[in-house]
C-alpha cells in the first residue's frame, strides 16, 4: 500500500556528490539534477508528477506498464520516463492531448480487469490504481467486465497481518521486486505470462507456508489493496501518522505509526529512517498487538509474601509501599543491601533516571542491566583495546564493504532488516566469511553462499581467532603502515610474536576447534587482503567464559589489517535488544556513570556530586549475578527491576529463583506478569513504547526519538513512575517531560554534549559522540586516532572453558533466537507471531538423534549439570553432529534451567553458547516443569481492588 | 557452588586471562580489576578467604588478594 502523506518520487535518489550535474527543460522549466537521474524523478523533484503504477522510489525501475510515457525532443515514439535517464540539453513534455490519449488506453486496460468497488474498498483514497485513473482522466471503459477477467479469483488470507487479493492485482510486480531487492528473501514470482500472469508465493504456496518471512516489503510497495494489512481492513484507513522508533531489536528501525483517531492503525517504516531506510521485519511491522493484550497488567499490586495472592491498590500506595520497603530494608540491613536493574527496552532517559534512583536516592552503585547477559563484554573489550564501548561505523558502512566477516551472529533472524543491507552488498558481489557453529541462514540463502563457512566447535571462538591472526602475521599480510601510524608498535610486536608461535597455527589448533585448516587460512587470507574488510559479530562471541577476550580478539584482528576508521570497514556489535547500547550508555553499569566513566573517578563523581546534591559512593556496586549471590548469603534484600525478566532470561534459573526467594521486597515494573514477578512483592504496571516519549540509541549509536502516540493505559510513561518512586523517598525531581532529562543527561555526558530534542527533531536522528567538535554526531569512529590514542593490542590466550563434555554430558548445547520471536518472549508470544514458532525446539543432528532413537518431533529430555527440561526434537543438519541448539522464547520450555553459573572472566555475562547436555526421549514435561506451572499459577492470582 | 567458592573461580579466571595479556604485571592487573569490577563485600569475602588459608586461589590470584588487603589495612 501507499505511503499517506508522503511523497512518492518514483525511482530512486542518485547521490549528487557522485555523479556530474546534468541540465534539462521538463515541461517549459529548466532543472539541474545528478546524472543517472530518471525523467521521472526530475519531473517530480520540479512538482510534476508524471502518472505511473509500477515505478516506486523505493524500487529499481522496471519500465512495465507504460503509463509514465513522455515526448522528448529529437527522439521518436514515447519513451517510459522511469527507465529513461536525463541527459544534458534534453527538452521533456510530460503532459501533450497524444500522452494523455495514450495513457487513458493504457488505464483502461487495468481497469477493464479490475473490480469497480472502489467506495467499499478498503484502501479507498489510498490506492494508487485509483489516483492514476483520476490523473489521466479516466471517465470510462470500453470493454465491459464480461470478458476474461480475474476478479473471482481467492483471497489468500494465511498470513496473519495481510491479505492477498489477486482481483485487485494489476501484475506491476512492485511486490516481487520488493521481496527480492528490499527484502532478498525472493519469496515472489510472476508466473505464466500475458493475461495468465499472476503473483505467486514460492512454488504455489499460500503466504504463510511459503518462504515468506512477513517482512511487509511487498505490502508497502502494492500500488492497490492486492496486498493489504488486515488491521486496515478492519480499522479503515489512517488520517495521521507519527514518526517513532521500533521497541524490539537494536537495529532501531523507526517507523511511522500511522493512526486513525486514537486507534493505531499500522507501522510502516519511514523511508527516511537512517536505520533502516524505510524497511522492516515482522516484527516491528506488525507485532504490536501485545499493546492491548489482555494480559496487560493496568493497575498496581503489591502483597506481603510472595505466598499470597495480589492485591489491587492504587497507585499511591503501590509508590508508598515500595518507598517504605526500600527504606526500612535499608535501616535494618544497611545501605548496600538494595539495587535495581534497568531495562534495555525502556527509553534512555528511563533508564537514566532508575540508575540515579539507586545512586542518588539508595546511595550505592547496585544498579545493572540485561546488557550484563548479552553484550557486557563489548563494553569491556572494545574500552580496552579501541578506548570507547560501541561499534565503529553507521549501518551504511556495509555497502562499502568488499568482504564481510560475520562472527557468532545469525542477523537474518536476530537483526533482520539489518541482514537485508548486508545481504544487497553480498549481491553486488561483496565475498563473506561467517564464523559459526550452525549453519545460519545467510551462509546460504538466495543468490548468496558464503565463500567460507568455518563451523568451529562451540567455545573456542579466541582459538580460531588466533589462527587467522596467526595466518596474517606469518604470511605477511598485516597492515604494517597502518599499525605504526595507529596503534602501539611495540604491543603490536609483542602480540604478532605470540600469534605467530607454532601452536596457534590454523593446523594446530584444527583438532581442537573442528576448523579446517585449509578453509581457515583462505578465509584469513581473504580478510587480510580483500578490499575493506568488516566485521559484524553476535552473541555467539559475547556469551562465553572468553567472551571479552574474543572481543579483543576481534578488535587485535581488525587493527592489524587496517580495518579500522572509514567506511566500509570496522568493529560492529550486532545488539540484542533496541535500547541496550542506550542502557549501557546511561550509566547501568555498577562501575560507571553514564558515558562509560568509572565511579571511582574523583572529578566525574564531584560533576555527579554538584548535579545531584548528595555524596556518592566511590566504590562499585554488585552486577546481576553477584545480587543474586549476595541475596542467597542474606547481604542483599530489595530489588527493583524495570522490565526486565531476570527469571526467564537469565543463566541457571534455580540460582535466580533462589536468590529472588531469598529477598525481602522485589518490585517488577513490566507490562505483564513475567516469570519473575512470581517472586515479586509489588508490581508496577509498565507503558509500551507507543505511550511515552523518549529516545533509544541502536547499535550504531543512533539515538532517535520514541513518540507518545497515545496515552498510557496504565495511567503513567515509565519515567513517570520512577519520578514517583524517588519523591516518595525523598528526593526533589521534578522532571514534566522526558526532554528536561535529556538535557540533564547531556550536560553530565560529554559524549553526548549536542543532543537535545530539537536537534533530534531538526536531524531526524544522532549518531554520539555528539561533541562541539562534532554537534551532529559521528557515523565512523576512530577516523584520525582511537579515541584513547594508540589501538592497543592485547595478547589473547586460548582458555578453554571449564564446562565440559563428557561421558555425562556428550552433547554442547547453544542457544538463540529466531526472527519472529523477541527474548523472553514477553511481547512477541501476545502477538500473531506465534503462528511462526508456537515452542521452542531442539535441533539436533541426524547422527545424534538416530543414535538415541529419536524422530523428528518427539519429546526429549534435555539435562545438564544445573538442570533438565524437556522439548520436542528437531532434527536437522544445521548443527554439527555433538552440538545441540535451541532458543529461549517459551517460559514453558525454561532453556535456562540447564545454562549454568559458569561466566566471562572479564564481566561475568554469561556463558549461554556453551553448556555440556545429555539428551534422551522423554514422555512429557520435567518435574521442575510441572512443579514450576503450578508455582507460576498459585502466584500469579489476583484479588480485585478493594470496594471503597 | 556456594558464593565463596564462586569467587574463588571468578578470581581465579581473571588472573589466568591477564597472566597472558599482562604478562609484565599480572599479579598488579589482577588487583586491578578486583578493585574496579567487584563491590567491597566481594572484596573482603575473598579477603576473609585469604586469610583463612586461600587453598584453592592460584598464585597470581592469592597475591592480587593479599595485595587488595594491603590497601584495605592502608585505607582502614
Ligand atoms: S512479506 Fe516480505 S518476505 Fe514476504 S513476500 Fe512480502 S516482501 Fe517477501
Ligand atoms: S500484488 Fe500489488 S504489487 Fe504485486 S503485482 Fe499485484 S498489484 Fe503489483
Ligand atoms: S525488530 Fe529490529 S529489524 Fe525488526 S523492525 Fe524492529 S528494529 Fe527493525
Ligand atoms: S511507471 Fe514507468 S513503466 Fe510503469
Amino acid at each position: 500500500m501507499a505511503w499517506i502523506g508522503e511523497r512518492d518520487l518514483g525511482t530512486k535518489a542518485v547521490s549528487a556528490a557522485m555523479s556530474a550535474t546534468v541540465t534539462l527543460r521538463i515541461d517549459g522549466q529548466n532543472l539541474a539534477v545528478p546524472e543517472g537521474t530518471s525523467i521521472m524523478r526530475a519531473a517530480a523533484l520540479a512538482g510534476t508528477d508524471i502518472p505511473k503504477l509500477c515505478a516506486t522510489d523505493t524500487l529499481e525501475a522496471f519500465g512495465s506498464c507504460r503509463l509514465c510515457l513522455v515526448e522528448i525532443d529529437g527522439r521518436n515514439g514515447y519513451p517510459a520516463s522511469c527507465t529513461t535517464p536525463v541527459a544534458d540539453g534534453m527538452v521533456v513534455r510530460t503532459q501533450t492531448d497524444r500522452l494523455a490519449k495514450l495513457r487513458r488506453g493504457v488505464m483502461e486496460l487495468y481497469i477493464s480487469d479490475h473490480p469497480l468497488d472502489c467506495l467499499t474498498c478498503s484502501a479507498n483514497g489510498d490506492c494508487e490504481l485509483q489516483d492514476q485513473a483520476g490523473a489521466v482522466g479516466l471517465r470510462d471503459v470500453r470493454y465491459g467486465y464480461e470478458g476474461l477477467n480475474h476478479l473471482a479469483a481467492d483471497k489468500d488470507e494465511s498470513n496473519p497481518y495481510f491479505t492477498f487479493d489477486p482481483a485487485k492485482c494489476i501484475v506491476c510486480s512492485r511486490c516481487v521486486r520488493a521481496c527480492d531487492e528490499i527484502q532478498g528473501t525472493f519469496a515472489l514470482t510472476i508466473e505464466g505470462s500475458g493475461f495468465g500472469s499472476k503473483v505467486v508465493a514460492s512454488q504455489n504456496d499460500s503466504f504463510l507456508d511459503s518462504d515468506c518471512v512477513s517482512c511487509g516489503a511487498c505490502v508497502q510497495a502494492c500500488p492497490t489493496s492486492a496486498l493489504i494489512e488486515k488491521s486496515v481492513i478492519a480499522q479503515g484507513t489512517p488520517d495521521k501518522a507519527v514518526i517513532t522508533t521500533c521497541a524490539y531489536c537494536g537495529v532501531g528501525c523507526t517507523f511511522r505509526a500511522e493512526m486513525r483517531g486514537e486507534q493505531l492503525v499500522r507501522m510502516v517504516p519511514w523511508k527516511d529512517g537512517k536505520a533502516n531506510r524505510g524497511h522492516s521485519c515482522v516484527k516491528g511491522r506488525f507485532a504490536w498487538g501485545y499493546a492491548n493484550h489482555r494480559d496487560r497488567i493496568l493497575k498496581p499490586m503489591i502483597r506481603a509474601s510472595v505466598e499470597e495472592p495480589w492485591r489491587e491498590v492504587s497507585w499511591d500506595e503501590a509508590i508508598a509501599y515500595t518507598a517504605g520497603e526500600f527504606r526500612r530494608i535499608q535501616a535494618k540491613y544497611g545501605k548496600d543491601s538494595v539495587g535495581g536493574i534497568t531495562s534495555s527496552r525502556c527509553t534512555n532517559e528511563e533508564t537514566f533516571l532508575v540508575q540515579k534512583l539507586i545512586r542518588q536516592g539508595f546511595g550505592n552503585n547496585n544498579v545493572d542491566t540485561c546488557a550484563r547477559v548479552c553484550h557486557s563484554p563489548t563494553g569491556y573489550g572494545l574500552k580496552t583495546t579501541f578506548g570507547t564501548s560501541a561499534g565503529t561505523q553507521d549501518f551504511d558502512s556495509v555497502a562499502h564493504a568488499d568482504v564481510i566477516m560475520v562472527i557468532g551472529a545469525n542477523p537474518t533472524d536476530g537483526h533482520p532488516v539489518f541482514a537485508s543491507r548486508m545481504k544487497q552488498r553480498l549481491r553486488e558481489g561483496a565475498k563473506l566469511i561467517v564464523i559459526d557453529p550452525r549453519r545460519t541462514d545467510i551462509v546460504r540463502t538466495p543468490h548468496i553462499a558464503a565463500t567460507y563457512h568455518l563451523p568451529l566447535r562451540p567455545g573456542t571462538n579466541v582459538a580460531v581467532l588466533t589462527a587467522i591472526a596467526h595466518v596474517v602475521v606469518t604470511e605477511g599480510l598485516a597492515d604494517e603502515a597502518f599499525v605504526r601510524e595507529r596503534c602501539d608498535w611495540s604491543e603490536f610486536e609483542d602480540w604478532a610474536a605470540f600469534v605467530a608461535q607454532p601452536q596457534r597455527s590454523p593446523e594446530a589448533t584444527e583438532a581442537l576447534t573442528g576448523v579446517p585448516a585449509a578453509d581457515l587460512r583462505a578465509a584469513a587470507r581473504l580478510f587480510a587482503i580483500g578490499g575493506n574488510g568488516a566485521i559484524y559479530y553476535g552473541l555467539g562471541v559475547t556469551e562465553h567464559s572468553q567472551g571479552s577476550s574474543t572481543v579483543m580478539a576481534i578488535a587485535n584482528l581488525a587493527m592489524a589489517t587496517g580495518n579500522i576508521g572509514r567506511e566500509g570497514v570496522g568493529v560492529n556489535p550486532l545488539r540484542g535488544q533496541n535500547n541496550v547500547q542506550g542502557a549501557c550508555d546511561m550509566g547501568s553499569f555498577p562501575h560507571e556513570y553514564s558515558g562509560y566513566r568509572h565511579v571511582s573517578d574523583p572529578a566525574t563523581r564531584a560533576m555527579f556530586e554538584q548535579a545531584w546534591g548528595v555524596t556518592l559512593d566511590a566504590e562499585p556496586g554488585l552486577r546481576i549475578p553477584n545480587m543474586l549471590d549476595a541475596a542467597t548469603d542474606g547481604t542483599f534484600k530489595a530489588l527493583f527491576i524495570q522490565g526486565e525478566d531476570i527469571l526467564q532470561s537469565d543463566p541457571n534459573t534455580h540460582h535466580v529463583a533462589a536468590g529472588l526467594a531469598a529477598m525481602e521486597c522485589v518490585v517488577v515494573q513490566d507490562l505483564f506478569l513475567n516469570e519473575t514477578a512470581n517472586y515479586a512483592h509489588v508490581f508496577l504496571p509498565g507503558s509500551t513504547f507507543l505511550e511515552k516519549d523518549g529516545t533509544f540509541t541502536n547499535a550504531e549509536r543512533r539515538i532517535q526519538r520514541v513518540r507518545k502516540v497515545m496515552e498510557p493505559l496504565n495511567g503513567y510513561g515509565d519515567w513517570e513512575i520512577v519520578q514517583l518512586v524517588a519523591k516518595a523517598i525523598g528526593l526533589d525531581w521534578s522532571y514534566a517531560h522526558p526532554s528536561e532529562i535529556m538535557d540533564e543527561i547531556a550536560a553530565l555526558t560529554p559524549t553526548f554534549a549536542t543532543v537535545n530534542y530539537d536537534a533530534l527533531d531538526r536531524l531526524g536522528s544522532l549518531q554520539w559522540p555528539a561533541t562541539e567538535a562534532a554537534p551532529d554526531g559521528t557515523p565512523t569512529m576512530h577516523v584520525d586516532q582511537f579515541v584513547r590514542g594508540k589501538g592497543h593490542f592485547v595478547v589473547t590466550d586460548y582458555i578453554p572453558t571449564d564446562e565440559k563434555t563428557g561421558p555425562r554430558f556428550p552433547l554442547l548445547l547453544t542457544t538463540g533466537r529466531i526472527l519472529s520471536q523477541y527474548n523472553v518472549g514477553a511481547q512477541t508470544r501476545r502477538t500473531d507471531n506465534i503462528a511462526w514458532h508456537p515452542e521452542d525446539r531442539l535441533e539436533i543432528h541426524p547422527h545424534d538423534a538416530e543414535n538415541r532413537g529419536m524422530r523428528d518431533g518427539d519429546w526429549v529430555s534435555l539435562r545438564s549439570r544445573a538442570g533438565e527440561t524437556t522439548l520436542r526434537a528437531l532434527i536437522t543438519e544445521r548443527v554439527a553432529p555433538g552440538v545441540v541448539y535451541t532458543t529461549f522464547h517459551h517460559p514453558a520450555t525454561q532453556a535456562n534451567v540447564i545454562t549454568t553459573d559458569y561466566s566471562d572472566w572479564a564481566t561475568n555475562c554469561p556463558e549461554y553458547k556453551v553448556t555440556a547436555v545429555q539428551v534422551a526421549i522423554s514422555n512429557g514435561p520435567s518435574d521442575w516443569q510441572q512443579s514450576y506451572q503450578a508455582q507460576a499459577e498459585r502466584s500469579r492470582r489476583v484479588l480485585p481492588e478493594a470496594a471503597e | 557452588m556456594s558464593t565463596v567458592d564462586h569467587l574463588v573461580y571468578m578470581a581465579n579466571q581473571i588472573a589466568r586471562e591477564l597472566a597472558s595479556q599482562c604478562p609484565d604485571r599480572p599479579v598488579a592487573a589482577t588487583r586491578d580489576h578486583l578493585r574496579q569490577f567487584w563491590d567491597p563485600r566481594m572484596r573482603q569475602a575473598i579477603v576473609a578467604y585469604l586469610d583463612g588459608g586461600g587453598e584453592h586461589l592460584s598464585e597470581i590470584a592469592r597475591g592480587a588478594v593479599a595485595m587488595l588487603h594491603e590497601t584495605a589495612e592502608r585505607a582502614g
